[in-house]
């Protein structure tokens, strides 16, 4: 139990810090879920830090990354969000799909994936949601029939986030006639390829932040398949402990909302009861003991472990103090709170709306309280 | 940078563990009521026989040279168990106190039980069974032998908890240190973990229960209503632990970064333990009300220690002054992080 950083640690935090300073561009970007512009906007971003190969730090050099260990990942996330840089529009892509690479695809896949994944060549978006199969997965439809050396991919597909604009997704299909958690496959495709139709779904703010994307006899090859045939569930349940469990959250983006929360109560605070403080307190308090555990979770990690139904409980724990964090954020900001495009209460609004998704996208709590009372704690299946 | 525990720090804490959940069952806890004990002779030679008792003491003094650090998951342990006998103000405080300011840590050492009574604490715990006291005046340390001193016994909700006043006379032979150092937030620390422990305890009961208990034809665990009041209260423990460990990691720093972190492990245990708490009584229905039902044991136990040595209004104090007044965001998490940006 060692709680301080090594020198090395420390250096490679000055590393990153300056190059961002340098980087980072000064005025906000435009929303990549609204235009196309915005959108290319966040991939010029994403090109720039690969530039600076910052793309994904934990993959292999060779890969378009750094090789560093998980702490340094960490340490580069930390940094990221102090230095308020752009959220990375291809997050489906790095945070989801590149583990799983990294992890159940054959070298010449990661070759071909990786490298453009971390220069923003390819931005990726997730279809696994169904019309019919939400919290329920396992009753996804979309089908892949094997033609030779091809699969003829055919359904609808929902919630895709990013897919508006994506140019590549990755989809959940299953054989014809198979069931359950049967007979699925992961495959990569195109989303401009023929026979894709996609749909954004706008959200209640006017953002499309999703889309359907609907399949209709859509030709892939076999070589895009990610992991064995017919397993795409144990290949997708990996997918979902990293979405859930540690990547697409890093801690310090909740240690910097909550440091801007203590800001927007401070310059309020004359007229603001004394309660207030107490809830600004337990939301630092949630985002450090966040980080706290995830450096536990990153240090058991580094000694060989793997993700295991901590994935659920950092899930339900985000969600939730992300959710707190923003409401005691609008509750400060009072009748100015559904300002829209006031710079200062927009942006909490902003944040409001997408905290308000947590504890649906990813798994909705509801089912990782069901995992944990099963799975962790014994409790029979209902 | 490495959050974790050490091959040999696991090893001292699963023996500990191993020998207090075996010897300290609900049973033996109603046995030991109903001899009207509440202190188990046996087991105390044993935690005396394991070393457990200079674990927090330097070696040249007799112990192990180790660190609170070191004393944390024995101390969850000894909350799992809801354990009577004081073996973590032994270990973890008296000890270590005495050991610093060259008193008489070979008593402790040697199973002799010493009481403590801080001004953060307006009782002393089993005072009847101590041979001496380390008692506050003016902010100084005190030792006093108990046949110098009156005991009036204050009953306890939790019939553990050895409740006294103590009235005596201070003097200069009595005085044995100008301060208690860093006591409170060991104290702090200490506790937290047990409370962690009781409430790890109050979910496992709650499970158990749960798993057994049949209505509408089914077990009442396998209702989503049930498993998600258990599952949040394992959340609020998991979430409660890690702090708890750094603040103890991070106790010698002795800063208001690290004396935050004691608050905050505090406030964070003491709501995971109460949650599950409130959630085991919940899940047993009418029998979580009963003496009967071994849940009380627990409940008693982390209502009593929530306000020893801080109440969550003192800390939640604390912790508003330090986001306040000291740097915070993503790469302020650590107290030593904060000690530099503050210079």
């Amino acid at each position: 139990m060692n709680l301080e950083y090594t020198p090395d640690q420390r250096a490679f935090r000055q590393e990153v810090r300056e190059w961002m300073e340098a980087n980072v561009p000064r005025e906000k970007l435009p929303s990549f879920d609204l235009t196309r512009e915005g959108f290319e906007a966040h991939r010029d971003w994403e090109r720039k830090l690969n530039e600076g190969r910052w793309g994904m730090v934990t993959w292999p050099e060779e890969l378009g990354g750094r090789g560093l260990d998980l702490i340094r990942w960490l340490i580069f996330e930390e940094e990221y969000y102090r230095a308020q840089a752009p959220t990375r529009v291809n997050q489906n892509g790095i945070f989801l799909l590149g583990p799983t690479l990294m992890e159940f695809g054959t070298p010449a896949q990661k070759a071909r994936f990786l490298p453009r994944m971390a220069a923003g060549d390819d931005i990726w978006a997730q279809a696994w949601s169904e019309p019919g199969a939400g919290s329920d997965l396992a009753g996804v439809r979309s089908t892949c029939t094997r033609d030779g050396d091809h699969y003829v991919l055919s359904g609808q597909k929902i919630w895709s986030s990013r897919a508006v604009f994506a140019d590549w997704a990755f989809g959940l299909f299953r054989e014809p006639g198979s069931e359950r958690h049967k007979g699925m496959s992961l495959i990569l495709f195109p989303l401009d390829a023929p026979g894709v139709t996609r749909r954004p779904i706008e959200r209640m703010d006017g953002e499309q932040v999703f889309a359907e994307v609907f399949l209709d006899e859509v030709r892939v090859p076999v070589t895009d398949r990610l992991g064995g045939e017919g397993e795409g569930w144990k290949v997708c349940m990996a997918t979902a402990g990293f979405e859930r469990g540690l990547l697409l959250r890093s801690p310090a983006r909740y240690q910097h909302a909550a440091s801007k929360l203590i800001a927007l109560y401070q310059a309020n605070k004359d007229r603001l009861p004394a309660s207030m403080a107490e809830r600004v307190a337990q939301s630092w308090m949630d985002a450090d003991a966040y980080a706290l555990a995830i450096y536990a979770m990153c240090s058991r990690l580094a000694a060989g472990g793997t993700i295991g139904l901590e994935s659920s409980t950092n899930k339900i724990f985000w969600s939730e103090l992300d959710m707190a964090l923003a409401q005691t954020a609008l509750d400060i900001l009072g009748p100015y709170a559904e300002l829209r495009g006031a710079e200062l209460p927009g942006e909490w609004l902003d944040y409001w709306v997408f905290a308000l998704a947590g504890p649906i996208y990813a798994g909705s709590n509801e089912i990782q309280r069901n995992i944990i009372a099963e799975r962790m704690l014994g409790l029979p299946k209902g | 940078m490495h959050f974790a525990f050490t091959e040999d720090q696991a090893a001292i804490t699963e023996a500990a563990r191993e020998m207090l959940v075996e010897s300290c069952t609900p049973t033996d806890l109603r046995r030991l009521l109903a001899s009207d004990e509440a202190f188990d002779t046996a087991r105390w030679a044993t935690i005396r026989e394991m070393g457990l008792l200079g674990i927090c003491v330097p070696e040249d003094q007799g112990g192990l040279g180790l660190d609170t650090i070191d004393l944390i998951g024995i101390a969850e342990a000894a909350g799992y168990v809801a354990l009577p006998e004081p073996l973590i103000d032994q270990a973890g405080l008296i000890a270590p106190l005495l050991a610093s300011l060259g008193g008489p840590v070979e008593r402790v050492l040697a199973s002799e039980i010493l009481a403590i009574g801080h001004p953060a604490n307006p009782f002393v715990t089993d005072a009847d069974s101590a041979a001496a006291l380390l008692l506050d005046h003016q902010g100084e340390v005190h030792l006093v032998a108990r046949d110098t001193v009156t005991l009036i016994r204050m009953e306890s909700f939790d019939p553990f908890r050895r409740l006294f006043r103590v009235e005596w006379t201070p003097s200069n032979a009595t005085r044995v240190a100008g301060d208690w150092g860093d006591i409170v937030q060991r104290g702090q620390v200490l506790i937290a973990a047990q409370l962690i422990g009781l409430g790890q305890r109050c979910v496992d009961l709650a499970v158990a229960y749960a798993k057994d208990r049949q209505q509408f034809g089914k077990p009442i665990g396998s209702y989503q209503a049930i498993k998600h009041l258990v599952a949040t209260a394992q959340v609020a423990i998991e979430f409660a632990r890690p702090v708890v460990q750094a603040a103890a990691a991070e106790l010698p720093l002795d800063n208001l970064a690290s004396r935050t972190r004691a608050a905050h492990a505090k406030l964070a245990a003491a709501r995971a333990a109460d949650l599950a708490a409130r959630t085991a009584v919940q899940v047993h229905g009418a029998m979580g009300m009963t003496w009967e039902v071994d849940v009380h044991f627990f409940l008693k136990r982390a209502m009593a220690l929530k306000t020893a040595w801080s109440t969550p209004a003192a800390d939640t104090a604390t912790v508003i002054e330090r986001m306040t007044t000291a740097p915070t965001g993503p790469a302020m998490t650590f107290a030593s992080e904060v000690a530099q940006a503050a210079g």
